[in-house]
Formats: structure tokens, C-alpha cells, sequence
């Protein structure tokens, strides 16, 4: 049984942070720099939402995009997220209730971040095929803006929050192709909040602040941007040619590659680095920055906007866990 | 790669750094245009120019342009 994508939507909160707003805190970046290494003009971030109605208000777009779409038909809500409501229960079951989705429908949560959209997709597929599901809502919705210390420029600049609905069915307009997943938890610290689980569920107050200025505190997202980068590069060629392989294919073969976007150094480096020409290669972080488990069905609803969306797709996710996961997409 | 292609090479990770202004013996992390963007520079430039990994607690011994294109070239050999 095929699994295929019907339709996608997007979700972006209304504050609009600008690199004059972070330039206007950080004296020492300049405007012009951000956008040119990080590529990221503007972020959205999300000030008094929570994630379920992040989710919600993608979801209620995806309906009213596309009036063939039945909430009423829905048989399986997943959400994607790392910044969940409450600990319990799962957010989705909050937006089962919220879009009034059917109570005979599954729904729950899963914690990823940048690979959560493959991971959600492999879940969808594999269900279909069992025949567990036939219509399914999957939503990411991230706002890591909520974990990030305010002086932490490196990593404001480069987060942005939003949320996507994808619905996923027997028919629609991009076949969902075969999978090739991987996990490294040694990594785990190189991408992480410490407290406040319960592993630590006390605030460690441990802020310090290293030569450069920049706070490091177990109370908020920590990321060593060395170390992702030497993962990526380590983890990402290898992952897109066993993706080709499984699904038959070849560099020439790909239409259009969709990776994560994590930052634009790093993705013209990876761009680079597998041969892609850059109009095979899109990048559309400009306006949004690096929404993590959302960049990718951002980035194939922009494409599909811009007409560029046809033929054989690759996507590609990479980050938190680590963890890491792509697929082919084949676009009628 | 002679140690004068590292320094072209290494140049081009900035902006308004010149490779004239540089040598072996030049102290990076006293560039004006240093910052933690540059490392990663660095790291992109030793997998594209020697298919090598260089961690960031690796990067941390070397100071000098010297120092840090032994510590690249070591491990490509």
C-alpha cells in the first residue's frame, strides 16, 4: 500500500524578531553579517502560545486550504515536538480535542527535533501500509525560543518557531518513498537542555558566560556548534547516497533536494560537499530561520508555491539526539 | 598543500582579512574577524581541502597558522 502526501500548511507566530532588532541588543554583530553567514533575516517567535495551539492554527490552515480535506476522516494525529504542553498528557491529544478530530482516532506525541519530519513520515507510511491508519494528521510544532537564554546571540539568530500540518493518505501528490533513519545518542550532549526533566528537575542556576560572552547554563538549549557540524558532515553525505541506493537512484535522478536548514554555511558547505548544483539545492531560510522539526515541510510547501516542486524530491533531516532521517518523494 | 595554499585557503574564510596580512607564525585567534563562525571555517576547510575531522577540543591546541595546518596535515597523512 503507497503512502503519499495530500497536502501541507504552515503556521508562523506573528512577532517578527530582524537582525536591526538583534543588532540593537548585540553591538557587536552587524546586519549585514548575520545575513551573510547565517542566512537568516528575519525569525518568528512565539511569545504567549503554547505548542498545541501552534499546531491548531496549522492545522486549521491545512482545512481551510483544502476544502476536500475532513477533519471528520481523520483516523491518527501525530505531533512532532520538543516543547510539549505539559508533561502529561500528549499535546496530541489536546488537538484531537481542539479541532474536534474523531475520538475513534490514535494520537500521540513524539520528541524529536531536526529528523522529526522523516521520522513522522515513516511512522505515517508504515501505518497506512499496516493498515493501523488510512487519513493522518502529522503536525510539527517547535518553539525552541522558549529554551534559549536572551543573551544567547549565536543561537537567536538562527531559531525561528513555527508549526506544519501534513496530511497523509492513500492518494495525494508526493509519493512517500523508501527510508533510510539513524541514531547516535553519544552525541546527546552536544544538543541539549538538562534540566527540568526528571533526570535534573531542578533549575541548575549555573549560568556562566565564556570568552567570547556568550551564556552557557544547563537551564537552557545548548548547542555545541563544532560538534553538529562535524556530525552533519559525517552523517549527511553517507545518508543521502544509502537514500539514492534504496530507492534506485541517482544524483542526476533528483530533482530538487530539501535538507534541513540549519544554517546556510553549513548547507552550502554540505551542497558542496555531495555535488549538488544549486538550483537542484533549496534554501528558504532568509525569512523564517531554522525552525527545526519544520524546516522541511516549510521548505516543500515553499517549493511547491514556487512551482519547483516535480519530479524525484530528496529530503533530508539531521540534528538533536542525534538523530537523523531521510526519503524520496515522488511528485506527480 | 604547502603551507602558503593553507594560508590562501584559510584567508578566504573571512571577509576583510587579507592573505598578504597573514604567516605562519600569525596568531589566528587574535584576528580581528576571529569568532566561533571562523572555527567552524576551519572545519569546513580541513574536510573539503584533506578529508579530514577536526573536532573543536583538537582545534583548541593549535594557536598559530603553523600549528593548526601540522595539526590538519598529521591527520590527513
Amino acid at each position: 500500500m503507497k503512502a503519499y502526501i495530500k497536502a501541507l500548511a504552515y503556521y508562523l507566530p506573528e512577532t517578527i524578531i530582524t537582525n536591526e532588532q538583534l543588532v540593537a541588543e548585540f553591538p557587536e554583530w552587524t546586519v549585514d553579517k548575520i545575513a551573510d553567514k547565517v542566512g537568516v533575516n528575519n525569525r518568528h517567535v512565539a511569545m504567549n502560545e503554547t505548542i498545541s495551539s501552534m499546531a491548531i492554527r496549522a492545522a486549521e490552515k491545512l482545512f481551510q486550504e483544502n476544502q476536500d480535506i475532513m477533519r471528520e476522516d481523520i483516523d491518527f494525529v501525530l505531533v512532532c515536538t520538543q516543547s510539549p504542553d505539559y508533561f502529561l498528557p500528549s499535546t496530541a491529544c489536546l488537538v484531537q480535542n481542539a479541532l474536534g478530530i474523531p475520538k475513534t482516532c490514535g494520537a500521540f506525541d513524539f520528541n524529536l527535533g531536526c529528523s522529526g519530519y522523516e521520522y513522522g513520515l515513516a511512522t505515517a507510511k508504515g501505518y497506512i501500509a499496516a493498515g493501523i491508519a488510512k487519513k493522518i494528521l502529522l503536525i510539527t510544532a517547535e518553539a525552541y525560543n522558549k529554551h534559549i537564554h536572551p543573551r544567547d546571540k549565536g543561537n537567536r539568530t538562527i531559531f525561528g518557531d513555527a508549526a506544519t500540518a501534513t496530511f497523509i493518505s492513500k492518494d495525494g501528490f508526493a509519493e512517500i518513498g523508501d527510508f533510510i533513519l539513524g541514531t547516535d545518542g553519544s552525541g546527546a550532549e552536544n544538543l541539549i537542555v538538562k534540566t527540568g526533566g526528571m533526570a535534573c528537575p531542578d533549575k541548575a542556576n549555573d549560568l556562566e558566560f565564556d570568552e567570547n560572552g556568550n551564556p552557557r547554563s544547563s537551564d537552557y538549549l545548548y548547542m555545541n556548534g563544532a560538534e553538529i557540524f562535524n556530525f552533519t558532515l559525517r552523517v549527511v553525505p553517507k545518508m543521502v547516497r544509502q537514500t539514492l541506493e534504496k530507492n534506485s537512484l541517482s544524483n542526476e535522478d533528483i530533482d530538487l533536494y530539501v535538507f534541513h536548514q540549519a544554517n546556510s554555511f553549513m548547507l552550502s558547505h554540505l551542497r558542496k560537499k555531495l555535488k549538488i548544483s544549486e538550483d537542484k539545492f533549496f534554501i528558504n531560510m532568509a525569512e523564517i530561520g531554522n525552525t527545526v522539526s519544520s524546516t522541511i515541510p516549510i521548505a516543500l510547501k515553499d517549493a511547491q508555491k514556487a512551482g519547483l516542486l516535480k519530479g524525484n524530491i530528496l529530503i533530508a533531516g539531521f540534528g538533536v539526539g542525534l538523530s537523523w532521517g531521510a526519503c524520496t518523494l515522488k511528485v506527480e | 598543500m604547502e603551507i602558503n595554499e593553507f594560508i590562501e585557503k584559510f584567508a578566504e574564510i573571512f571577509d576583510d582579512t587579507e592573505a598578504s596580512t597573514l604567516t605562519p607564525q600569525t596568531n589566528f585567534r587574535e584576528l580581528d574577524e576571529w569568532s566561533s563562525l571562523s572555527a567552524l571555517g576551519v572545519m569546513a576547510l580541513a574536510d573539503e581541502e584533506f578529508d579530514v575531522e577536526l573536532s573543536g577540543v583538537e582545534m583548541k591546541k593549535a594557536n598559530t597558522i603553523q600549528e593548526l595546518y601540522e595539526l590538519i596535515t598529521a591527520k590527513a597523512s
